[in-house]
């Protein structure tokens, strides 16, 4: 395994996650803040992300599911995704819930079930973005290389 | 590192976000505080040896009797939007407190909100930091630790610290641009200096750096 063709490819990946916009400014705080004393902290907030997240998800589905639709419950659920996806520089998840925020306000149930659907897409799409990343960077340990800045 | 002879400081930071928690308990740590993380406002009044009827009913027996809490905290740094107790809520208890209310204490929100911004710094907040918080924002928790631990000291600070050697270069560079206007003279970083109380010690903090929309 050639380590320095695996470095490239981490750093162009990464580098296209934020030209993306799947990522923002905070995951490069989150990494600055990862040492050799805290060495999996990147990997451990992520993951409380995706827990966090699949839990949240599963909270709004069966909240606009219901007969009548409790708005104030369905944005607490969104206000917190929101705020967690800010935490971790997740831009685009964060961005939807801005937008489903609004809808909540609005009382608009067509809106929200829309967002939902947009917030779960794309955090999906951030969730497999990421865990290819932290791949690549096992890869890159295994081979006896570190992980490139 | 920095912290020299000193013992470190002790905060606690409250949230009801997993996430949060961690990240702000990561951040701390950095900064080279102790830290006790809860995840609600009833909590943080507990581990303060507060009960939430303490401040209506003194005789309760619950609280013990000498006036210092079990363990001591030298700030307090709170999530603003909680379930039950929100950060306000616990503000107020904290300043209520006789044996509380010399404890420093930081609100933190996702949302900038000039109104409520005010009225937690009304309420005696010290500091009211915009999520997701910074390295470079913990930096303006020192002025008001140094206060805590100087017996005679009862006026707020509003020197810079010079830059924490914990810092990554990036964050140096970073607070060198967001501190230039409230760089003063004095550059001595751990003994605290009397200065007159500043009136821009209530002026609202606004982090204007962040991508919070």
């Amino acid at each position: 395994m050639d380590v320095v063709k695996l470095q490239k490819q981490l750093v162009d990946y990464r580098a296209s996650l934020y030209h993306e916009a799947f990522l923002d400014e905070q995951f490069t705080q989150l990494q600055e803040l990862q040492d050799e004393n805290n060495p999996d902290f990147v990997v451990e907030v992520v993951s409380l992300f995706f827990e966090d997240s699949e839990r949240l998800l599963n909270e709004l589905a069966k909240a606009l599911e219901q007969q009548s639709i409790d708005f104030k419950r369905v944005d607490a659920h969104v206000h917190q995704l929101k705020g967690s996806s800010s935490s971790i520089g997740a831009q685009r998840v964060q961005k939807v819930c801005i937008t489903f925020r609004n809808y909540c306000e609005e009382q608009n149930v067509e809106g929200c079930l829309k967002c939902l659907q947009q917030v779960k897409h794309e955090y999906s799409l951030v969730k497999t973005k990421l865990e290819t990343m932290f791949k690549l960077q096992q890869q890159i340990l295994a081979a006896g290389g570190s992980i490139p800045m | 590192m920095g912290m020299a002879a000193e013992s470190q400081f002790h905060v606690l930071a409250v949230d009801d976000s997993i996430i949060d928690r961690k990240l702000i308990e990561r951040l701390l740590k950095t900064s080279s505080y102790q830290v006790t993380t809860v995840d609600s406002g009833s909590k943080a009044l507990e581990f303060l040896g507060l009960h939430e009827d303490d401040t209506t009913n003194p005789s309760t027996p619950c609280v013990s009797p000498n006036n210092h809490q079990e363990v001591e905290v030298n700030l307090v740094i709170t999530d603003y939007c909680m379930p039950g107790m929100t950060g306000y809520d616990l503000l107020k208890k904290i300043k209520e407190s006789s044996s509380l209310r010399d404890i420093p204490v930081v609100i933190m929100s996702s949302e900038n909100v000039p109104s409520r911004i005010s009225r937690c710094l009304e309420e005696g907040a010290e500091e009211f930091f915009l999520k997701p918080v910074r390295l470079s924002d913990l930096n303006k928790l020192r002025p008001h630790l140094m206060k805590t631990k100087s017996k005679d000291q009862h006026q707020k600070q509003e020197k810079q610290e010079e830059k924490s050697a914990f810092q990554s270069p990036k964050q140096q560079q970073q607070e060198k641009e967001e501190h230039q206007q409230q760089q003063q003279a004095s550059n001595n970083k751990r003994k605290a200096i009397e200065e007159g109380l500043s009136p821009e010690r209530t002026r609202p903090r606004y982090n204007g750096i962040t991508t919070v929309v």
